[in-house]
């Protein structure tokens, strides 16, 4: 069998890249990182004519090969790495029909770098309606490649695309303009200086120091007696080169582009006059955001239940079939219950990435940073902020990395260390879970208590990131040039596919992800709470015996007092004693803190490690929350979840920094330990005080 | 005066005539923002900040702190 072709799809945003690349290798893709840095890496497998196999990469959105992100960066490592096992034998450049001078910029970099490339341009399908017509003979003349009609929405040009990269010998790698001519004598010192290496290559590697710094150069091998020129001469012939480009576009575009100026405006200026209106586009971003929540909280509802009867039927089940033993235990009550609370997430989790990715798919996002930046700024946060904090409802993991188009770094450092504060998806279990112990079933003013108290949440987690960011704003001393640019892109209908995918992939990894932690909490916990040191474990039966010789007690109470003794006693019975004392104050006792220590693992875990203690410590099978309710609160007496316990577990969960993998990412997107160091003892300080100013004011 | 962007009304066109500061972001000239094109100011955010602009048939907002530097013409 032949080589795979490797294929590279680049574009910049919003050009439609994704959805070409959905329709190039449907559901055979995976996404992934590339290696080091928290990059999306997503690659995919297509079958072209004549059994060829290809490999498709598609590559961040970028506005061209002047890096200004992390994102774009690897595009330009990339690029420039010749031995990359990934390094493209062909680019496909993926246009927008009605963006077409700006995303040629990109192509004829690309082309500069005598890669073949094929020039994609989607959307045509639009072309008629915007009055665009495109003599593709004499594009295809003019740019030295191949041009394809393409409208990934409606299937069209697809397998011409494929034909087309299955020939890609036949593509012209001759660059379609001489950037070199914006300075003769330097680029001619350049050729002289290394004869082996191709210009625009030797050009990008010099000028990326002056954007963002860090392109792998051994392989350019640059000698130290080359002389380049100074930052501010080198920043003045990018200009003049991007000059360049654009004349060359014009030109081409001018023979072989006509555009008739009467056609119809289209939707979108209607649109914009509504959506970003002065009041009525705040009131329906308002509404938006209502609605997510409300889809949130009363939507999952449903599923959540009957995944929470069904695991703990399953637990039965297994018990019934399985002979008694440890082993048994382990899965009834250690695996079943920790699996059980991962799965349970899944409608919440799949509702929110759905309506995040249909509110970006459709250029929305867009109007929502235009509208909010102003106000975001006075908080020292950015209108781009405004992705980051809403994604945040679902996971803080992909928010922190969203923060990544924002370009003033200050405003983004911001962003990252208060985004946790919002409302994550894995605050949400916790959060139901005690509002049902605590907050009554009943209506206020036609409204449910329990959804509104659950607003109330989420409104105070917004309410704390924007509050430390101005905290930070003020107190943070870094110097930064600020500067903002967001394109507007057109109104589209998000592709089903497109949102489809996305949801799947992202539930997928969330649920792999935290799952695997859960599991071997679950398991670990189960051990500690089955076994114990001593002989007050070991002899539990005897001595509860002994106590209550006079008692006469039945068998049943007998074994419930002889499995909530060996619980006390068991391993984590005496760590749970020993963080006691800390907690007490804030209404807790020991199996809660046992629950809040594993937390810092990853939120999630809570619900499950309360079902693990406590199904060790009974028989029956109950749910989670029956079991909850009955405990007692063995230092006050009464009921442990109280509304004064309840509201302080609630504020602990609300403010404190309690994601291993959140610590993890935002070291890697602030290359420092300080950060994530900063935001776990201050977040968990401010979430303590909190807790017990509620708890000792409720009681 | 040299107008700037910023002196635009909304539906107002202009045309480009240069920067008056050495630190314009190349991504600003990446997507358009070159001498001689033409720009309109589509929508205003409250407070006039930022501006919602269609520069040489690019969609794109930018904050009024920029927008000062650039110098435009005025078409009637």
């Amino acid at each position: 069998m032949a080589k795979q072709i490797n294929v590279a799809l680049i574009g910049n945003p919003n050009t439609g890249k994704t959805s070409v690349f959905n329709q190039l290798t449907g559901l055979n893709q995976q996404v992934g990182n590339y290696p080091g840095i928290t990059v999306e890496k997503k690659e995919g497998i297509c079958r072209l004519p004549r059994n060829i196999k290809a490999h498709v990469l598609d590559l961040p959105g970028t506005y061209s090969l002047n890096a200004s992100s992390l994102d774009e960066n690897v595009v330009i490592e990339l690029l420039l790495n010749k031995n990359d096992k990934d390094y493209p034998d062909v680019a496909v450049v993926v246009s927008d029909v009605e963006n077409l001078k700006r995303n040629l910029l990109l192509f004829t970099q690309i082309k500069d770098l005598e890669i073949p490339t094929i020039l994609v341009i989607n959307m045509a399908d639009r072309m008629k309606r915007r009055g665009i017509s495109i003599d593709v003979a004499a594009m295809e003349r003019e740019l030295k490649t191949k041009v394809i009609l393409v409208s990934a929405r409606k299937r069209i040009g697809i397998d011409e695309l494929k034909e087309q990269i299955a020939n890609f010998r036949h593509i012209s790698t001759e660059p379609c303009l001489h950037a070199s001519s914006m300075d003769p004598e330097y680029f001619n010192r350049l050729r002289t200086a290394f004869p082996e290496q191709s210009l625009y290559k030797l050009w990008l590697v010099i000028t990326q120091d002056v954007n963002f710094g860090n392109v792998n150069r051994n392989s350019f091998n640059l000698r130290e007696d080359f002389v380049t020129k100074d930052e501010s001469t080198l920043k003045r012939m990018q200009q003049k080169e991007t000059i360049l480009r654009y004349k060359f576009i014009n030109d081409v575009l001018k023979k072989t582009v006509t555009v008739d100026a009467n056609a119809a405006k289209g939707l979108r200026a209607n649109l914009d006059k509504i959506l970003t209106h002065k009041v009525w586009g705040y009131v329906i971003f308002f509404n938006i955001l209502l609605l997510i929540f409300q889809a949130i909280y009363d939507w999952s509802s449903y599923p959540m239940d009957f995944i929470d009867a069904s695991f703990m039927k399953l637990s039965e089940v297994a018990r019934g079939f399985m002979p008694p033993g440890p082993f048994t235990d382990l899965i009834a009550e250690g695996i079943i219950p920790g699996l059980g609370g991962i799965v349970i997430f899944i409608p919440q989790i799949a509702f929110l990435f759905l309506f995040i990715s249909i509110l970006e798919e459709s250029g929305y996002m867009s109007r929502v940073v235009f509208l909010m930046d102003r106000t975001m700024r006075r908080f020292g946060l950015s209108g781009k902020s405004v992705v980051p904090l809403v994604s945040g409802t679902a996971c803080a993991i992909p928010a922190v990395m969203a923060s990544r188009n924002i370009e003033d770094w200050k405003e983004r450092l911001i962003t990252i260390l208060v985004v946790p504060f919002t409302t994550c998806s894995a605050r949400l279990p916790v959060y139901l879970i005690i509002i049902a112990l605590v907050i009554p079933e009943r209506s206020f003013m036609g409204l449910n208590l329990q959804g509104l108290t659950l607003m109330l949440l989420y409104m105070l987690g917004f309410g704390m990131a924007i509050f430390s960011a101005w905290v930070l704003h003020k107190i943070l001393k870094i110097k930064s040039k600020s500067y903002f640019v967001i394109e507007m892109p057109n109104y589209k209908v998000p592709m089903l596919k497109n949102v489809g995918i996305n949801v799947v992939e992202k539930t997928k990894a969330f649920v792999l992800g935290a799952g695997k932690i859960i599991l071997a909490i679950s398991i670990i916990l189960w051990v500690l709470a089955s076994y114990g040191p001593g002989d007050n474990f070991s002899n539990a039966r005897e001595i509860v015996e002994a106590q209550n010789v006079d008692a006469n007690l039945p068998d049943a109470e007998l074994d419930e007092m002889v499995a909530s003794y060996k619980l006390q006693h068991s391993y984590i019975g005496n760590i749970g004693k020993a963080i006691e004392p800390a907690v007490a104050p804030l209404g807790y006792d020991w199996k809660i803190g046992i629950a809040i220590v594993s937390s810092f693992a990853a939120r999630e875990v809570f619900v499950g490690t309360l079902a693990t203690i406590y199904s060790v410590g009974s028989d029956e099978e109950e749910t989670i929350k029956a079991r909850m309710a009955s405990e007692t609160n063995h230092i006050l007496g009464g009921p442990l979840f109280t509304f004064a316990s309840g509201i302080s577990l609630l504020l602990f969960y609300a403010f404190a920094m309690q994601c291993m993998s959140t610590l993890a990412i935002v070291k890697r997107e602030t290359n420092t330990w300080k950060w994530p160091m900063y935001q776990l003892v201050t977040m968990t300080a401010i979430a303590y005080l909190a807790a017990l100013i509620a708890f000792q004011t409720l009681k | 005066m040299t107008k700037t962007i910023v002196d635009l009304k909304r539906g107002q066109r202009g045309i480009i005539k240069g920067f008056s500061t050495e630190n314009i972001p190349l991504k600003l000239l990446e997507m358009g923002c070159l001498p001689g094109n033409e720009v309109v100011l589509v929508q205003t955010a409250p407070f006039r900040d930022p501006l919602y602009l269609n520069i040489n048939g690019s969609h794109l907002a930018i904050r009024k702190e920029t927008a000062m530097h650039i110098e435009i013409e005025i078409l009637p």
